[in-house]
């Protein structure tokens, strides 16, 4: 693992950028864990201060450290989206691969379900639904729901490399070494199966971020947690536009370019690397 | 027990595919009525020969039970593949059966080891209980063919030869002990200067093992060196059969003569020969779908009845031969080919 | 005067992934000439170099390959001279390709367009290559030269997969000969047809052969299609050749071991005695042996084989040979 790293990070441009920024961005969500400050409480410090050396990003209309709530923000905003990736993967890989190598009625069902997801329009069914749970809706809520919708795309994708993987013929050669159609999946298939898994993780990720950050801005998740979806709805709330405080929108967004650049290059970088095809360049076929 | 019971006996095995769409659409008989059997205690090399489109590939996977016939049966040990239901009484019937197949480069998966197949058999057929102790079935099938653990341990696919990757296909299907090895084109896509050696292995399997080989090939050349008896296939018919001998020395049917001679042979001298213009067809569908015998329009012996109604087999000594050439040396019987002595 | 002149050719593969490098020797000093009015046989398994060899002289030279040294030099006739290495995209295009040399490849799929019907594809081809001023004209001419190969004329009406792989092939060749080059390179032109088939295609070749007084450069791993087809042979290992000659001599009096070992061990129908493999496999060539790079697996190897390359001999008759066994003179 070390050696991968060490690898990616002498050769390719990309995984330095990106390991610079997400580097960047973890430090600032690991720093939440020494904040001086409780991020639900308002005016602890005087409110509407442009950043300066004492308040790196200066201070909202709340009376809080924009620099420590960021923190925060940046935190749960990632383990928010590496949850709901987590649940979609998991759904999306048990059946892509369920009806791929299975097939028949199994993979007719599973499939119409997976078209009704995709079918369904994702923002406003969650917009509904979030209105509905506005007072109950916590971060476990979010991310299953948003976990329910982020898994049919994947689920086809994976679903057609098994079809074209089972037809081929060390599929055969291993049915007729006596082995049962999960092995196969498992064995065979899903190290081919993973750099699309990879790839959507990824994508998974930024999709979630992006969507708790739409729903955050329109004010349908917990409000007082903080993301960076919800600092820029009390931004919003307090007109910080407006009112000339643009350090309190700045830093959300700032915040999320670096996060979703880092993550994009991570990914296309990583991308490459585990790609079956490079593995055998560098295998030396 | 009967002693009558044949270790592989295919009875008038017909495969019908639908093709095109569901109203329309014709059917294409791949395999039309093929009959042959092989022998429990006399182990032989049995070859089925035919060009693309003969139907040899679908009566491959007839045999490995990859598909059901639409009409006749195939029985190994006397039981009838298409009475296998569960899983437990397929594996039963892997144990015995095991193929070779023709690309040494797709057969395995570039992603892992070869010898995690040959570790994978041996548990799942039960050879050993666990993967640690089925290291010594592993060494003894390698050395069956000519290598050795240490040769191919922790090796991809890409890193070994055409030739020693169809060596390691053919241990795998040693492994489980197997009475019949279905070896589809093994040694087509394996270098010239490599190919005597799988060959040369089949040949010893067997003698040595008591395996008998069922070559599938395109290649008269190796299937004369290797093999006991021959089968040619054109169209989904099975036009000769015989003792390769006297098959491939002293051709009966048309077809035959004309696969015979139209094999280049390894020297310049009879170049000549092999250079006189043939007529090739456009399409080969047409062929398929003729009433019939599949040949007729391209037979220099042509006769009428040959366009209309299709030749059964016609004894001519220990050969079948489906050819109206024939018609008066023997009765119209369907020969049950007895196995060489 | 040769067709074509190749001196002391080298073309590597290079390649850099992640801090690991590698450099394939494909084709390491190769040199050989062509002759007009002849067919040439190019023999040897997979990894001896001979695609590449193709690729070099057929100048389609991509990255990772790219030629170290030696000469590639064309005598397309009155004073037209050709360095294939140094000749521009633009003159390559309007002047040799499809005129002078031309290519018929394994597969004819990868020249047929699958979704133009035939005639199409030949105007197509010819259109990139030298502009068509008169269409009908040239409806006329791919007619005749069809009809000259004795390929029924619907064919052109037809799409490439509703014909069957021989006639797909030979409308290939077709194709690559409607200009009469000096030269067609066939690249394995017959492997994945059937032996029927085979003997069609090859015959159509000897035929035009015949006909035009071109050269053909057949390359093929079947020894037993040289036989049959090719003039003079020459064999390559591992990105050297090892013997050239005359078909005869090649066949009956081989004087390299490898070549030995390839004539012995060809089955042939009548003939069911024990033949050897060789034993060993393939060179790696990233890293191929030492010295004579079949030495690994030489029955007749001694020390000198592993540590000096052998000179290529001239045995006289057209006869080469690169092995410690031969002397000159010999």
């Amino acid at each position: 693992m070390i050696k991968v790293i060490r690898d990616l990070l002498r050769f390719d441009g990309r995984f330095r950028v990106a390991f610079v920024f997400l580097l960047a961005v973890f430090t600032l969500g690991l720093l939440s864990l020494v904040s001086p400050y409780d991020p639900t409480r308002t005016f602890l410090v005087p409110a509407d201060l442009p950043p300066s050396s004492k308040f790196l990003f200066g201070t909202s209309s709340r009376g809080q450290d924009i620099f420590w709530w960021m923190a925060f923000a940046v935190r749960n905003s990632i383990l928010l989206g590496l949850l709901t990736a987590l649940v979609s993967r998991v759904i999306a890989i048990a059946v892509g691969l369920t009806a791929g190598y299975r097939g028949g009625l199994i993979d007719r069902i599973l499939m119409s379900i997976n078209d009704s997801f995709v079918v369904m329009p994702v923002l406003p069914i969650l917009i509904l639904l979030s209105f509905l749970l506005r007072g109950q809706m916590t971060m476990l809520m979010l991310v299953l729901i948003m976990g329910l919708f982020g898994w049919p795309w994947d689920a086809r994708l994976i679903r057609a490399q098994v079809l074209s993987l089972k037809e081929r013929p060390f599929t055969r050669t291993a049915v007729y070494s006596g082995t049962n159609p999960v092995a196969i999946t498992l064995n065979e298939h899903l190290p081919f199966v993973l750099p699309v898994v990879f790839a959507t993780t990824i994508n998974n990720l930024l999709w979630a971020i992006g969507m708790e950050v739409t729903l955050s801005v329109l004010g349908l998740s917990n409000v007082t947690l903080p993301t960076i979806g919800t600092t820029i709805f009390w931004a919003n709330q307090h007109q910080a536009l407006v009112a000339g405080i643009w350090w309190w929108l700045a830093a959300p967004v700032v915040v999320a370019i670096i996060l979703f650049l880092g993550l994009y290059l991570l990914f296309s970088s990583i991308n490459e690397y585990i790609d079956p095809r490079t593995r055998l360049r560098l295998i030396g076929g | 027990m009967s002693e009558s019971v044949k270790l592989l006996d295919v009875q008038h095995v017909t495969m019908e595919f639908h093709i095109g769409g569901l109203l329309g659409g014709t059917r294409l008989v791949a395999v039309n009525d093929v009959t042959f059997s092989l022998e429990r205690d006399k182990p032989e090399i049995f070859t089925i020969a035919g060009e693309s489109g003969s139907g040899k590939t679908t009566l491959s996977r007839l045999l490995l039970r990859d598909l059901e016939p639409t009409r006749g049966r195939v029985l190994f040990e006397g039981r009838d593949l298409s009475h296998i239901r569960h899983r437990s009484e397929f594996k039963e019937f892997m144990k015995h059966v095991q193929p070779v197949f023709q690309n040494p480069f797709e057969t395995f998966s570039p992603l892992r080891r070869v010898e995690d197949y040959l570790f994978d058999t041996a548990v799942n057929f039960g050879i050993a209980p666990t993967r640690r102790k089925a290291a010594p079935a592993v060494e003894e099938v390698l050395s069956q063919v000519g290598l050795s653990l240490a040769e191919v341990s922790k090796r991809y696919p890409h890193e070994l030869s055409g030739g020693q990757i169809q060596r390691v296909s053919v241990a795998r299907a040693l492994i489980s002990r197997p009475r019949l090895i279905l070896a589809d084109e093994p040694v087509s896509m394996v270098d010239a200067s490599l190919r005597m050696e799988i060959v040369n292995l089949f040949r010893k399997l067997r003698d040595e093992q008591q395996v008998s080989i069922l070559y599938i090939t395109h290649d008269l050349a190796t299937a004369y060196y290797i093999s006991d008896r021959i089968a040619i296939m054109l169209r989904g018919y099975v036009v000769e059969t015989g003792l390769v001998e006297e098959v491939l020395n002293d051709p009966l049917h048309p077809y035959t003569q004309l696969l015979k001679e139209s094999v280049p042979k390894p020297t310049p001298k009879e170049r000549n020969t092999w250079a006189r213009h043939i007529e090739l067809g456009a399409t080969e569908v047409k062929e398929y779908g003729r009433v019939g015998c599949k040949f007729a329009g391209r037979c220099p012996h042509v006769m009428k009845i040959c366009r209309e109604v299709d030749p059964p087999d016609f004894v001519v000594g220990e050969r079948a031969v489906k050819c109206y050439l024939y018609a008066d040396k023997t009765a119209l019987v369907e020969p049950e080919l007895a196995a060489p002595a | 005067m040769s067709l074509l002149c190749v001196k002391n050719l080298r073309a590597y593969y290079k390649t850099e992934v992640y801090g690991i490098s590698r450099t394939v020797r494909a084709v390491d000093d190769v040199s050989f000439e062509l002759q007009p009015n002849e067919i040439y046989g190019v023999a040897g398994e997979s990894s001896c170099g001979k695609t590449t060899l193709i690729k070099v002289i057929s100048s389609t030279i991509k990255p990772p390959l790219k030629v170290y040294g030696g000469s590639v030099t064309y005598n397309l006739g009155r004073q037209f001279e050709v360095d294939m290495l140094k000749i521009s995209p633009e003159e390559l295009r309007r002047n040799v390709r499809w005129k002078e040399i031309s290519y018929v490849m394994q597969g004819s799929m990868s020249v047929l367009n699958p979704v133009r019907q035939i005639v199409k594809t030949f105007e197509d081809i010819v259109e990139t290559y030298q502009g068509i001023p008169d269409k009908k004209a040239f409806r006329e001419q791919i007619i005749n030269h069809l009809k000259q190969l004795g390929l029924p004329q619907d064919v052109l009406k037809a799409y490439p997969h509703q014909l069957s792989g021989g006639m797909r092939q030979r409308v290939a060749i077709a194709l690559a000969t409607v200009f009469h080059p000096s030269l067609i390179i066939a690249d394995e032109p017959t492997t994945a047809l059937d032996v029927v088939v085979q003997r069609g295609v090859l015959q159509m070749l000897k035929d035009i052969q015949a006909q035009s007084h071109n050269t053909v450069l057949l390359v093929t791993h079947d020894m037993a299609v040289h036989a049959n087809v090719a003039d003079r042979v020459m064999i390559m290992y591992a990105g050297r050749i090892t013997e050239e000659a005359s078909t005869e001599i090649i066949f009956n009096a081989p004087r390299h071991p490898y070549t030995q070992h390839l004539i012995r061990s060809l089955p042939m129908i009548g003939d069911r005695s024990n033949k050897a493999s060789l034993k060993g496999s393939p060179p790696n060539l990233a890293n191929p042996p030492s010295g004579c790079r079949f030495h690994p697996r030489c029955p007749l190897a001694f020390d000198l084989c592993r540590t000096d390359i052998p000179d290529m001999i001239d045995l006289g008759k057209g006869h080469r040979v690169a092995c410690h066994l031969v002397r000159e003179g010999t």
